[in-house]
């Protein structure tokens, strides 16, 4: 029971990245209709953001790790990958504004490609090692807890929750109760109308890659936070799987992105943990995502919270 | 006109025979250049039927050509008692059914396994495919590694090294025969309607999913025997050399030679076989700025910038739109 209440941990704490990641498949889906193929790498240069910041940041506490210090970094990276977002959206996507869907996924896909090339070309091939921000010890939880105890959770594990908690409730906030998330609910139904209605789209549309660029961007500083090791092809998988997670959780559904998110981050590490049980080799880690969106579209194409969406001429 | 073009693919494969009989005065270099343009337009070609014709987005070209090579690698490896059996016909008879076997083998496989993919992806619209096949390349390469018979991600030997000009040649020849005459058909039909429009091809009673379906397992049983062919050329293959940068590349082909236009892909298989492996030779020359020689020597920098500004500025690709029009017989 330990053993599953641990494992569930970890697969709660990767799940809320993939979550971070997955809201802004969902939310790029919703107001343009495409899958966002460069947002994963956009969660890698978040990363390396940090990796470049992290030591002009540690100089004011003596090159150590401090919590006011990781904050910076976060907020850095966050806002770094927002304006990427923003200029990828301007440079590569706007101009094919009303094209066929497939040009836009093609150049979608380019654009990730040069990313993730560039990258290797800039910050080099190899894994680099992200310094540490935060004292990243485990808390051992009292005895005297009941099911709980001798739980071991890591104090990455507890930020990670808390800043996906937060975003994910700032995120909501923005959403539901400012005029600019109206406008975003209001385009993914009908962006004619919204036009019309005296919305300028291209300033929501430019508002939403940069919302889902900078909560991938703090993914990427949680996750290296928790696995300090940065590569230019780090956002390859975590990209993919996230965007299982949206479908999974019904794309364009920002709640459901979340959920997917966290589902699937567990359903990742609890087969990893159970694989020896199983008898099926942990290797297979990587599989299951797909699995599961070969599942998912066979039986619940509109994921869990998705609507069915009719297709008008 | 159906008397016509196999004529014209019986006359083509004739002369690709008396071609591969003098394969011995070309030199090895060239030579492997040669048959990797010819894989490349047996791939290309195919996926121009999904990716060009249909109007739909495979991204896993590279793990329907896997899944072709190690299952023809497996048969030349394990099936040996079978070119034992068809001894008695003579070496050069039984070898060739032998491999032909192998080939058709690997197809079929990879045809197989494009409609696992293709089933629950294609009944869907939009953008599901890519990332499906994008996940489906994934999945085999973690499958391969996992599976002790196929070498892990060790890689597998292939012993026999049966890949020669003639079979690349007329592999290539039958799939540029197969959809070309496929697209003037009624399938073709109905796949170019697909691609113009789905609600309206839905709408005039064509089966949307099982065209679709149709178009993916023909280009992946295509892809498995470019991979075949691959696997009994280089004779080693590994699950990393199928990955998805190696879909990208057949991608890109389609692409700049124009979605739905076979020669225009032919063509631009050929440009991109030949360009790295050019610029590769010039990378390290001293002339040669410094910065530039990564760039050179590794090519996806410039082939993602190339897809971003193709879609920019000319989405038909070099030669789409302008397809050589036959005369109607």
């Amino acid at each position: 029971m330990i053993y599953f209440l641990q494992q569930l941990i970890n697969g709660l704490s990767l799940g809320a990245i993939y979550a971070l990641i997955a809201l802004g498949y969902t939310m790029v889906y919703g107001v343009l209709r495409f899958i966002n193929f460069a947002h994963g790498d956009v969660f890698m240069i978040g990363a390396f953001a940090g990796l470049y910041i992290a030591p002009l940041v540690m100089k004011y506490s003596n090159g150590g790790p401090s919590w006011p210090g990781a904050f910076v970094v976060l907020v850095a990276a966050m806002a770094i990958c927002a304006i990427l977002g923003i200029v990828i959206e301007k440079l590569a996507y706007r101009p094919l504004r009303n094209r066929p869907r497939l040009t836009v996924l093609i150049t979608a896909i380019g654009v990730s490609l040069f990313l993730e090339n560039f990258g290797q070309y800039a910050f080099g091939v190899d894994p680099q090692y992200f310094p540490s921000l935060i004292n990243n010890h485990s808390i051992a939880i009292p005895a005297s807890f009941g099911l709980l105890s001798h739980l071991r959770i890591k104090v990455s594990q507890v930020l990670i929750f808390a800043v996906t908690m937060f975003l994910l409730l700032f995120l909501r906030f923005i959403v539901t109760k400012t005029k600019l998330g109206m406008a975003m609910r209001a385009l993914s139904v009908n962006p004619v109308a919204t036009s019309l209605m005296g919305v300028n789209n291209d300033v929501v549309i430019s508002f939403t890659f940069g919302l889902g660029s900078a909560l991938a961007g703090a993914a990427g500083i949680l996750i290296s936070i928790q696995q300090p090791s940065v590569d230019p092809l780090m956002g390859l998988q975590p990209g993919i799987k996230a965007f299982v997670a949206a479908v999974l959780g019904g794309i364009g559904n920002i709640p459901g992105a979340a959920l997917g998110g966290v589902l699937l981050g567990v359903i990742e590490t609890l087969f990893v943990a159970y694989s020896d049980q199983l008898h099926i080799s942990s290797g297979y880690r990587d599989a299951v995502a797909f699995f599961l969106l070969i599942i998912i579209l066979l039986f619940k194409p509109t994921g869990l919270l998705g609507r069915v969406e009719r297709e008008k001429v | 006109m159906f008397e016509r073009t196999k004529a014209t693919l019986v006359a083509t494969l004739a002369a690709i025979f008396v071609a591969s009989r003098f394969s011995s005065h070309i030199g090895p270099y060239y030579y492997d250049i040669i048959l990797s343009i010819g894989i490349n337009i047996i791939l290309a070609v195919s996926l121009n039927l999904v990716n060009g014709y249909t109007g739909q987005f495979s991204l896993g070209h590279a793990g329907f050509m896997s899944v072709g090579a190690y299952a023809a690698a497996c048969f030349t490896t394990f099936g040996l008692p079978v070119l034992a059996f068809l001894k008695p016909l003579g070496s050069f008879l039984s070898v060739s059914i032998f491999f032909g076997l192998a080939l058709f083998l690997g197809g079929l496989a990879a045809g197989l396994a494009g409609l696992l993919v293709g089933i629950p992806s294609l009944r869907l619209k939009g953008d599901y495919l890519a990332i499906v096949t994008l996940g489906f390349g994934e999945i085999i390469k973690v499958v391969i590694e996992n599976v002790d018979v196929l070498g892990r991600s060790r890689g597998f030997s292939v012993a026999a090294a049966y890949t020669n000009l003639f079979w690349v040649y007329a592999m290539a020849a039958l799939t540029i025969y197969v959809v070309l005459n496929l697209v003037n058909s009624t399938y073709g039909r109905g796949f170019l309607t697909i691609r113009d429009d789905e609600i309206a091809a839905e709408a005039m009673g064509i089966n949307t999913t099982k065209y679709k379906v149709l178009a993916f397992c023909l280009a992946a049983a295509f892809a498995g025997i470019a991979g075949g062919l691959y696997a009994h050329d280089k004779q080693f293959i590994y699950p990393d050399g199928f990955n998805f940068l190696e879909s990208i590349n057949i991608v890109t082909m389609v692409i700049l030679g124009g979605m739905g236009s076979t020669w225009g892909v032919v063509l631009s298989a050929s440009l991109l076989t030949i360009l790295p492996v050019w610029l590769r030779s010039i990378a390290d020359k001293p002339e040669i700025p410094h910065w530039l020689t990564p760039l050179l020597s590794n090519l996806t920098i410039p082939y993602s910038l190339l897809l971003i500004l193709l879609m920019l500025t000319r989405p038909q690709g070099l030669f789409g739109g302008i397809a050589l029009k036959r005369k109607k017989a």
